[in-house]
């Protein structure tokens, strides 16, 4: 859908799991989630985190791939695993720094996040961000995200790999990217193109 | 009547509850199928949330979101996602049933109601009209609720009508009253977002009000401070400016020390007061001794963080306080709501955009479902049943002489009580399960098996059900037209979107036919539901929940109509009190006086640790419908102890440990969960499941003396460790309420 970007904002979460439920009802993956959904610390907090594909601008799962079976198009979408193509390897599981794709054994296939591409491509939402109750998963207009309390930023340092993606994380407003890397943090690197990230924490509580 | 039909996992096996995952035709059937879109609503809280169902060939197979529909804009919570799969269930009753020797068996129509008629009339016959008792329920339309208080009361001619709302939204409804003259959240939620300070207490929105989330966080978004008091850590507490601890049962205190506070600092708003309110002065007193140390040591909240709440709330332009079941769940559920409702009159705050109070309804029609006259002290139009001149005015609509109509008859818990006792000998139930959902679950056995008669209309088998004489195949949400009102106040439109199975009935015609062997049948001469929507409109005419100018057109027009609407050319009232004006005649808003009262069922060295029941967001109330879809049961398959690591240390359980919790009733075996997102004092257990894994064995009866609602919210337990799990756990792969590796497809396809 055209001017309207995804945004992901785990402190809104109140782990309902919506999302994986309406995910289930997607035309092209009847029965099967593709949220990532986690459950932080159950005894240490009532945290949980929903989150999507974040749509890598270049997406390490396609580069891994050696059947060349995943494909971005132009539009920026990462979609899942071409069938014909896809040989069932995993290397996109075990590449991806979020976590996301899937093998579904039923399919002996990727399957991922697309952003409900037969939604969008029909001008619908995706069937998560619709549901979802708190919207910390939100498919909304630029100055619809601009009205909150947090900042969205695009930009994900993993140690030396930079990563830019088409989904946004919500992030507190003093920060400009998201690190889990104590070394992007420290003072000595403070010369190296990592350190994005001038104070905070990483924003999942 | 006596025992169960037949021994329960024999019925089980039978009626369920079987786990239904997929759609009609498969996951895979889907998309190459045409199919058309039906607006109607949520049928599993209070939100009632707009929702599009598929339908295809007289079955729902799927939802859409309703993006246009300005209450929930598309949003859902898992149960709506999964509401659809509640329709062509494996379970669903498709005949009437009667008791037989071997179980249920397979009835005529003609046969079911006919004895049903007749029993009834043996009963009253023999033992006067008030022998029999009416149940029902708030998630049904508010067009069939407003039938069950007109069938008990002419066509059976007893006062003994209440409904499942009792143990739901009473205890607000008994402040609201008297305070401002009219039960209903005075502000519509879009105010939510407008305030500068939201103050809630005993509500976990996250869970049990999940759209409502939203409202919330896009108040903090703008600005405003969230203040949270709930013995629990809950999802929405963990992003509160201000988290208040509160002790279970001990919510009046923190209310009061608030007022207190507001008080002591000169903070209220004197012009507002002496304007528009009565009663200040006494209530005004009553909170004297109340000061933050003294209540500090009541609660557990410490007494900086009393000083703070009471200074934002007092402090902002505009505050809203919102509370649900945690603080109405109480013996002095009525003084807690009377207290939110003080602390806002107190600081101005009524009437105006963005400040007010507000409860949370809990069930899908609890607003709706309370207004027209199943409540057993109400007439329709939120009328008094005590107002001669109410009576008169029902009496005229329905056309018949005002002595005939009963006076107030006794509520749900007391009609169970009176069971027991032996004073009501037949009662007809529909949309209630109070085995599950009444609490000390014992005695409502004990009770279930003395009643001479016992008929219900539903459209699952209930764990109740299966005590019942006969069972009329009833009517789902989907199946029957009509209004229901939702939690903000907004009157809504149900859609049909399917015809019943062949040999089910629609609630009301079932209604209507029973009346008609009771001899009754020209005072229910309805061909439609717009017909008893007609009359409805006319029976409210002038009372305070005036529906006379809704009509399911204007409803459809104006995405639903805020009540009271008094004629047709009225846009109805989204803000209750505007300007301060009350619905008394005086205009006045009223202070009530609020004094402090132990628990019913106190700790004591015995017993010390406190017990809280609720929901979780995947379930809904007593389980009857979400305990049947598949993927809602995997998300929290069984009930379990949430434990402090502290409390679990100090009785050497860790996490998955099953563990025993006593009260003075009764014992339950379940598994622990150990988090530290609840009090050390207190364990959580919630209340959706029915026999060996039922919280409401180990609650007690003592009501609200005011609203009669019971006191789920606090009873006094022990625990211990259990060295191995429970009987339920063990005879699980015999039972039929366990995950099911049968696709619903063939369980269908098995029984047709």
């Amino acid at each position: 859908m055209y001017g309207y970007e995804f945004y992901v904002d785990p402190s809104r979460c109140i782990g309902c799991q919506a999302c994986m439920k309406a995910c289930e009802e997607c035309e092209t993956h009847r029965g099967h989630s593709m949220i990532n959904f986690d459950f932080i610390d159950r005894k240490e907090t009532i945290g949980t985190a929903a989150y999507v594909c974040w749509h890598c601008d270049d997406p390490t799962c396609a580069e891994v791939c050696p059947a060349d079976a995943i494909k971005k198009g132009e539009d920026g979408i990462v979609h899942a695993s071409l069938k014909p193509r896809c040989i069932g390897c995993s290397n996109c599981v075990l590449a991806c720094p979020f976590g996301i794709p899937k093998i579904i054994p039923e399919y002996d296939q990727m399957l991922k996040c697309d952003m409900c591409y037969d939604r969008t491509s029909e001008g619908k939402r995706p069937m998560c961000a619709t549901v979802c109750p708190s919207q910390a998963l939100a498919y909304v207009r630029p100055e619809e995200i601009a009205k909150r309390r947090e900042k969205p930023t695009n930009i994900f340092q993993f140690g030396n790999q930079r990563v830019t993606t088409k989904v946004f994380m919500m992030v507190p407003p003093e920060q400009d990217s998201v690190s889990i890397d104590v070394v992007d943090y420290m003072w000595e690197e403070r010369n190296e193109p990592v350190a994005e990230a001038q104070s905070g924490t990483a924003v999942a509580r | 009547m006596a025992k169960p039909a037949a021994p329960i996992q024999e019925l089980t096996r039978q009626y369920g509850p079987h786990l239904n995952y997929a759609p009609a035709g498969g996951w895979r059937a889907e998309s190459t199928h045409p199919y058309s879109l039906v607006k109607t609503h949520c049928c599993f809280c209070g939100q009632q949330c707009g929702i599009q169902l598929k339908v295809r060939e007289n079955q729902v197979v799927g939802f859409e979101p309703w993006e246009e529909f300005p209450f929930n804009r598309g949003m859902l919570c898992p149960k709506g996602v999964k509401r659809y799969l509640q329709n062509n269930h494996p379970d669903r009753l498709l005949d009437p049933l009667l008791r037989s020797e071997q179980g249920f068996r397979k009835a005529t129509w003609d046969e079911a109601l006919d004895f049903t008629a007749r029993r009834l009339g043996e009963i009253q016959e023999r033992y006067g009209k008030d022998a029999v008792a009416v149940y029902g329920g708030a998630s049904l339309s508010t067009e069939k609720s407003y039938l069950v208080g007109k069938f008990a009361r002419v066509a059976l001619g007893t006062r003994h009508v209440d409904y499942n709302g009792r143990l739901c939204m009473v205890s607000a409804g008994h402040a609201y009253k008297p305070a401002f003259g009219v039960d209903r959240s005075p502000l519509p939620w879009s105010d939510i977002p407008k305030a500068q300070v939201l103050l809630i207490i005993g509500a976990n929105i996250g869970d049990c009000a999940p759209i409502t989330t939203d409202y919330v966080w896009r108040c903090r978004d703008n600005g405003g401070k969230l203040i949270v008091a709930d013995p629990r850590i809950t999802p929405i507490s963990r992003n509160a400016d201000l988290y208040l601890p509160v002790r279970p049962g001990t919510d009046l205190a923190l209310l009061m020390g608030l007022l207190h506070v507001v008080l002591r600092d000169g903070l209220e708003d004197r012009q507002f007061i002496s304007e528009h309110t009565s009663g200040f002065e006494a209530a005004a007193e009553a909170v004297q001794p109340y000061n933050p140390q003294q209540v500090a040591e009541m609660t557990g909240v410490p007494p900086q963080s009393i000083e703070k709440a009471a200074h934002w709330f007092a402090e902002a332009e505009r505050a809203i306080a919102l509370h649900a079941k945690g603080i109405e769940h109480q013996s002095k559920g009525t003084e807690n709501c009377a207290a939110v409702i003080n602390l806002c009159l107190a600081t101005g705050n009524i009437g105006r955009e963005g400040a007010g109070c507000a409860m949370i309804t809990g069930q899908g029609n609890g607003q709706g479902g309370r207004e027209h006259g199943q409540k057993c002290d109400q007439l329709p139009g939120q009328r008094s049943i005590d107002d001669p001149e109410a009576r008169r005015h029902v009496a005229n609509v329905w056309g018949i002489p005002v002595e005939q109509m009963p006076q107030k008859g006794l509520t749900a818990v007391e009609i169970m009580e009176a069971i027991h006792r032996g004073e009501i000998k037949g009662l007809l139930s529909l949309c209630f399960n109070p085995l599950v959902s009444l609490p000390d679950a014992t005695f409502t056995r004990e009770a279930l098996e003395k009643v001479e008669f016992f008929g219900v209309i539903d459209f699952f088998l209930s764990e109740t059900a299966q005590f019942a004489d006969v069972v009329l195949a009833g009517s789902l949400h989907e199946e029957e037209e009509g209004l229901g009102c939702t939690a903000e106040g907004r009157v809504i439109h149900i859609r049909k979107a399917v015809d019943p199975p062949p040999n089910a009935r629609q609630d009301c015609n079932i209604l209507c036919d029973l009346a008609r062997r009771l001899g009754k049948g020209r005072y229910f001469p309805y061909a439609s539901t717009a017909e008893i929507l007609d009359e409805l409109r006319e029976a409210s005419r002038g009372g305070i929940a005036d529906y006379y100018g809704i009509t399911y057109d204007k409803v459809d027009r104006q995405m639903g109509v805020f009540w009271p609407c008094p004629s047709l050319d009225h846009p109805g009232t989204p803000r209750l009190m505007e300007e301060g004006r009350s619905f008394h005649p005086d205009g006045k808003c009223r202070f009530t006086l609020t004094r402090w009262r132990e628990s019913g069922d106190p700790v004591d060295a015995d017993f010390p640790v406190y017990l809280t029941t609720g929901r979780v967001v995947s379930q809904y109330l007593s389980g009857t419908q979400t305990r049947r879809i598949g993927e809602l049961v995997d998300q929290y398959p069984d009930p379990r102890v949430e434990i402090h690591p502290r409390l679990a240390a100090a009785h050497e359980i860790k996490q998955d440990d099953w563990v025993t919790v006593t009260t003075r009733r009764s014992e339950v075996t379940l598994q622990a969960m150990v988090v530290k997102t609840i009090r050390p004092d207190t364990v959580f257990i919630p209340y959706h499941w029915p026999g060996e894994r039922s919280a409401n064995r180990l609650t007690h009866r003592t009501l609200d003396p005011h609203s009669r609602i019971p006191e789920y919210k606090v009873s006094a337990c022990r625990l211990r460790r259990a060295a191995s799990p429970p009987q339920w756990w063990s005879e699980r792969g015999a039972n039929g309420d366990r995950i099911s590796s049968t696709p619903a497809i063939a369980i269908i396809k098995e029984r047709r």
